[in-house]
């Protein structure tokens, strides 16, 4: 369901402003959404200041410094700092991507960080992705054979295998199902962009054997209807890959199957 | 063994993050939203418009009322508001049936539609007040 305004213990209230390093000559400002679940009260933004001449190039190099220096109760998911993980997914100066490729140089002025949009938030800037993990998971993410298993491996044509491209790549860190506004508003039954580019991803492959079971159980006005072709998916990926393009295809093949 | 605790489960108190007030707007996003306000908002004109031809058919002084709402300079922009919202909503359903196809749905393709979408409905509207 639609709504627009956020539910009254949701609402973001003006936090601390934590003090400015000294000595520091080149300070940036970073306002940054935090809630804990041990107290009772509403989430709030704090403002940080970091000397980024002693900081590393991206945004996560900045989180984990007011980690260290300023707020040690500051909440983040990182691992791999290179892009791969997807773990480090956030709303950085209003788009989603992960902290760790993004560079302090992209962003003018001040810096705002919220968790992945209308998802329920754990801690800070973690979101619950249990409902994402399961959407994915519901898609059958795997190989699905039907003929006995050859005596060497499942081959697969050089064409066949490029078919893949652009897709296999995805890391799950659900930025582009959190920034579409249908997934915001029926992700109960939306399945949204991440999984939809996975089912493509399988539906697509020459070796998979259950093609038509996975566009019967798309065949959905919700599951994969609900996408309008509005783009932030595509547009926000730090990957680069098109949910939305893989989306098309699948709606493409829907009408093939239909006639 | 040793005793083996859950992770506290209970949701019930998680905020919702913020989401529309902090997403920042999208060339194709606004053009996507707008072809659902302009399709919602043309619902109301043309209810305008049977209202018009309705007191056509009453009788001759409802017309001369109603006729003089809609020629008036606020009737006018709503017709001239409305004229661009059916060459907006026009040329949106075009670009959503090229993308049907899944041609131009890459990034730069989407956008360079989204412009066209955009400028095109505003030159139309006003090509169509010239010619008429």
């Amino acid at each position: 369901m639609v709504q627009l305004r956020l539910p009254k213990n949701s609402r973001v209230l003006t936090g601390k402003t934590w003090p400015k390093p000294k000595g520091a000559t080149n300070i940036r400002k970073f306002k940054v959404y935090r809630w804990s679940p041990d107290d009772n009260e509403n989430p709030r933004v704090d403002t940080y200041f970091v000397d980024v001449d002693t900081c590393g190039p991206m945004i996560l190099d900045a989180l984990i410094k007011i980690k260290s220096e300023i707020d040690p109760t500051l909440t983040f998911r990182r691992s791999c700092r290179e892009g791969i993980c997807g773990s480090c997914a956030m709303n950085i100066d209003g788009i989603n991507t992960l902290a760790c490729i993004y560079g302090l140089d992209e962003i003018k002025g001040d810096i705002n960080i919220y968790p992945l949009p209308h998802m329920p938030v754990i801690k800070d800037l973690i979101p619950d992705l249990t409902n994402f993990y399961a959407q994915h998971a519901s898609i059958m993410p795997w190989l699905e054979t039907k003929t006995n298993r050859p005596s060497e491996e499942w081959k697969q044509s050089i064409e066949d295998r490029k078919k893949l491209d652009g897709l296999y790549e995805c890391v799950m860190c659900a930025s582009c199902s959190t920034s579409c506004p249908s997934y915001w508003w029926n992700s109960d039954r939306y399945l949204g962009p991440a999984a939809l580019l996975h089912a493509y991803r399988w539906i697509i492959d020459s070796r998979d054997q259950a093609t038509d079971e996975r566009l019967k159980d798309l065949d959905d006005p919700f599951k994969l209807y609900r996408c309008h072709t509005i783009m932030n998916c595509a547009k926000t990926c730090p990957k680069g890959l098109n949910p939305a393009l893989a989306i098309a295809e699948v709606k493409k093949l829907m009408v093939e199957k239909a006639n | 063994m040793g005793e083996f605790t859950m992770a506290d489960t209970d949701q019930s108190n998680r905020p919702l993050s913020p989401h529309l007030t902090i997403y920042r707007p999208q060339l194709t996003s606004v053009s996507s939203i707008l072809i659902r306000i302009t399709g919602n908002a043309l619902i109301f004109c043309v209810f305008l418009i049977i209202w018009w031809l309705f007191a056509a058919a009453t009788s001759e002084q409802y017309f001369i009322f109603a006729d003089a709402i809609l020629t008036s300079w606020f009737g006018e922009l709503v017709l001239l508001c409305s004229l661009w919202a059916i060459w907006y909503h026009f040329l949106g359903g075009v670009r959503h049936l090229i993308w049907d196809r899944a041609i131009g749905l890459d990034l730069k393709t989407a956008e360079i539609f989204g412009w066209i979408v955009v400028i095109g409905s505003f030159l139309l509207t006003i090509l169509t007040v010239i010619l008429l």
